[in-house]
């Protein structure tokens, strides 16, 4: 974990409560946000608490606008059911209301992603004989498909910021700026990556992802030494604002359910 | 009207070597109970269908019941792996695995075909991804109407489909409430059916949101409290995070599962 300092209110944090903090603020209030488990729920719930107290959200379980005290360790943890609007089934949640649309965030993590975009979830390796099995697929292809736009957060590392993925599970950009609507993808993709070091956004152009903010400290060589392909810097670079106080306090507040108090 | 029998009776009557077998249960109402009775009854060959295998598909792999797997997100979940499933794939430890991997949304329109009598599903999905390469329950299909290529994927029929609820009442109607997940279509889907329950009561109050399977459309009913556990029962008990924790140490470790393994039979400690 990286310490930076001093930031208003609190005089350090670590890189992941950046990533975390970074990514709450691309949420917007009102957005309905279909939540993976891990580093999107904090994000999301983290959001919820502070500048976004009306977001909705979803998560592939069936639990409709919930609002957790405690983050969830599972993504049918009890605490989503019972904080939520309505409870509908997994086919419900999927065919009504991620497919045709009706989502406008989907967030995302993963273990592998390219310059494009395109998230492994799957394996590294070669699929038939694979260095390292991962989960699999769960929602993700259908959320990265269907959401109206897609937020990725995720640690950025050499390893998983790769030239192109191992396994294509869930299509980004696919490997250029005409692959979603040629393959009938109807959201528009991964529109921004938020990683401990920095936001990445794709290229209008061309598709690819750009380094278009780094976080408060952090140099652009680090970035581009943890990047697995020739980076390119937006030439209006922003500088992520350090946490406030308010935001590290919320955020450490947070407990999973179950932890020991 | 579904007979009431116990476990042991119910899996040895409904679940047979080489079947299809679902449990299903999105991490709330997972039948470990049942599948750990699988288990005990030494159950081979079978090929076992769920969304997410969760723990009870990592025993059940390490146990050597299965010889194949379909399912969409094979994790534990907010804690990492499933060993016991990665080393039957890596290793063929204790017995060789085949799967069929599928996305969620993949997954759970197999089980609306197969409880709505259809042959396949159709979908907005895997469209850009690799799973079509791999698994072969994944095709496409052109839009009678509008000339729209989608993705098909072949239904879902299990030989048993088994689930666990809170209640059932003496004729064998069932009563869920909470995540519902896709337990309604795994038993509509499913050949046979076992639902395993919390309690078999005189009779069901309704419950806001709650699904029944009536009587005649389930097999078997079987009391089992707890029957859950680690994951959880709306209305009964909490899930038991720290146990899922503590498994990816058993899970870890072909001889700290072998000792889970045979206290779950019963056996003395060599």
């Amino acid at each position: 974990m990286t310490r930076t300092e001093p930031g208003a209110g609190e005089t350090t944090w670590t890189s992941d409560e950046m990533m975390s903090i970074a990514a709450a603020r691309s949420l917007r209030d009102g957005q309905a946000c279909f939540v993976g488990i891990g580093l999107p729920s904090t994000a999301a719930n983290l959001a919820r608490r502070l500048h976004a107290p009306n977001l909705v959200l979803i998560y592939e379980s069936g639990t409709l606008d919930t609002r957790p005290d405690e983050l969830p360790l599972s993504i049918g943890d009890g605490v989503l059911a019972a904080s939520a609007l309505s409870v509908v089934s997994v086919p419900e949640i999927f065919n009504y209301w991620l497919q045709p649309g009706r989502i406008d965030v989907g967030f995302l993590s993963g273990a592998q992603l390219d310059r494009f975009g395109n998230i492994n979830t799957t394996v590294i390796g070669e699929y038939d004989e694979p260095s390292v099995r991962l989960p699999g697929s769960g929602g993700a292809p259908e959320i990265a498909a269907s959401c109206r736009e897609v937020i990725v957060v995720m640690r950025h590392k050499a390893r998983a910021f790769v030239e192109s993925v191992d396994f294509v599970t869930s299509v980004g950009h696919g490997s250029g700026p005409t692959d979603r609507s040629v393959l009938g993808l109807r959201g528009a993709g991964p529109v921004r990556v938020i990683t401990d070091l920095g936001v990445l956004e794709p290229d209008p152009q061309t598709a690819e992802l750009v380094l278009t903010a780094t976080h408060h400290g952090i140099e652009v060589e680090r970035v581009r030494a943890e990047t697995g392909w020739e980076l390119d810097v937006s030439a209006d670079l922003m500088i992520t604002a350090p946490p406030t106080g308010t935001e590290l306090r919320t955020l450490r507040s947070m407990r999973t359910v179950g932890d020991p108090r | 009207m579904a007979k009431i029998a116990s476990l042991a009776e119910a899996v040895s009557e409904l679940v047979r070597d080489g079947d299809t077998v679902a449990l299903e249960g999105f991490t709330h109402l997972i039948p470990f109970a049942a599948g750990h009775e699988i288990i005990r009854q030494g159950r081979r060959g079978l090929t076992l269908v769920r969304m997410t295998p969760d723990l009870i598909y990592d025993q059940m792999i390490g146990a050597g019941c299965a010889s194949r797997l379909v399912f969409s997100w094979g994790g534990n979940p907010g804690v990492g792996s499933l060993h016991r499933m990665r080393d039957a794939l890596a290793t063929g430890w204790p017995a060789p695995l085949a799967i069929e991997e599928h996305s969620h949304a993949g997954m759970a329109n197999r089980y609306v075909a197969g409880a709505s009598g259809l042959p396949f599903a159709v979908l907005r999905g895997y469209a850009g991804t690799d799973l079509p390469l791999h698994t072969d329950t994944i095709s496409s299909v052109e839009c009678p109407f509008t000339g729209e290529k989608l993705a098909a994927v072949r239904a879902i029929n299990p030989d048993v489909g088994i689930i666990h609820a809170q209640r059932a009442d003496r004729a064998g109607n069932v009563q869920i409430w909470g995540i519902v997940g896709v337990q309604k279509e795994a038993v509509l889907a499913s050949t046979r059916s076992l639902v395993t329950v919390e309690e078999v009561v005189d009779e069901l109050e309704p419950v806001p949101g709650a699904v029944v399977l009536p009587h005649w459309v389930v097999d078997v009913v079987a009391e089992a409290p707890g029957g859950a556990a680690p994951s959880y029962a709306d209305g009964y008990y909490d899930r038991d995070n720290a146990a899922y924790r503590a498994w990816d140490r058993i899970s870890r470790d072909r001889a700290a599962f072998g000792e889970w393994l045979s206290s779950l039979r019963g056996e003395q400690a060599a």
